[in-house]
């Protein structure tokens, strides 16, 4: 029976982010007004979202932390910028990839460039080719698949990693994870392929049958 | 078409960008070869585990910080 188990559908990601709820606009246009509260409204509904994106992207705690709550306050004092040509979250996304971006280069400097050549050859080729039946993920208590996910992600290279955190994890379209990165959208797309195709190799061999079942 | 014809289309196919006839032939290929039927499936997979993970809670102490920091701008922007 189990094996006849059809998995939910993925969601096509070419569609703006389910992220954020209808009302923020009306949450931006009172903070834009002065309104303190619907600030901190808007940070409490992304706080622990904006982390989780810091702390991906430095894989450092103490960078993560300051990165976060630098983006939160660059966004309320440049709020009166903010167009709403994109949505807020988007922007405001953007702000913490920067912050976030600008603490990596501090510890690894000349080894982030976000813009270089990917190679898409022979190595995107999949090897171990091995079936993970129909729902892996429940083989692990819940603290611990989230730790085999934050080891899977951090070994990723960051050109890969931050492209498949802002489009598969935070659910920004390939044009906001583009614009946020200042990539083209082709190369958004190769390095999610290449980031989705490394992160399916390293985790077969947690979710591969017969592994801890 | 071919497993690396196949590998080349793969964003899009997952993505759920392709044209009709593209996805058919991606499909075709699909029904023939079990390897990439065990790649893509794997690969979905991966997106959705992801895609469905739960960001962890906000440490209390980072939290408290935040807001302290956010409150001193908020009161010094607005005096």
């Amino acid at each position: 029976m189990s094996s006849s188990k059809v998995n939910p559908p993925v969601p096509p990601h070419s569609l703006p982010s389910q992220v954020v709820k209808d009302d923020e606009p009306l949450f931006v246009a009172a903070a834009k007004s002065g309104d303190i509260s619907a600030f901190e409204t808007l940070v409490g509904r992304y706080e622990h979202k904006i982390f989780r994106l810091t702390q991906n992207i430095t894989q450092n705690r103490e960078d993560a932390e300051d990165a976060m709550q630098e983006a939160f306050l660059k966004a309320y004092e440049h709020l009166g910028e903010f167009q709403g040509n994109s949505r807020f979250y988007t922007w405001l996304v953007r702000i913490a990839v920067n912050q976030a971006l600008m603490k990596l280069r501090k510890r690894r400097p000349n080894q982030i460039s976000l813009d270089e050549e990917v190679d898409t050859g022979e190595d995107m080729v999949p090897r171990e080719i091995e079936d993970w039946g129909p729902s892996p993920e429940e083989r692990y208590e819940q603290t611990e698949l989230a730790q085999i996910l934050s080891t899977v992600v951090g070994e990723l290279e960051p050109g890969f990693r931050i492209v498949f955190q802002l489009r598969d994890i935070e659910e920004l379209s390939t044009e906001e994870t583009a614009e946020a990165l200042g990539l083209s959208v082709p190369a958004v797309k190769s390095r999610l392929l290449r980031a989705r195709l490394k992160l399916r190799q390293k985790l077969n061999r947690y979710f591969r049958r017969g592994e801890n079942s | 078409m071919k497993c690396k014809g196949l590998l080349s289309e793969l964003a899009d196919y997952l993505d759920e960008m392709l044209d009709p006839a593209l996805r058919m032939e991606i499909e075709e290929h699909l029904a023939k070869c079990k390897n990439c039927r065990v790649v893509v499936n794997t690969t979905k997979k991966t997106i959705e585990i992801f895609c469905n993970s739960e960001p962890v809670p906000l440490p209390v102490d980072t939290r408290q910080r935040l807001h302290v920091a956010l409150e001193k701008r908020m009161r010094r922007v607005q005096a």
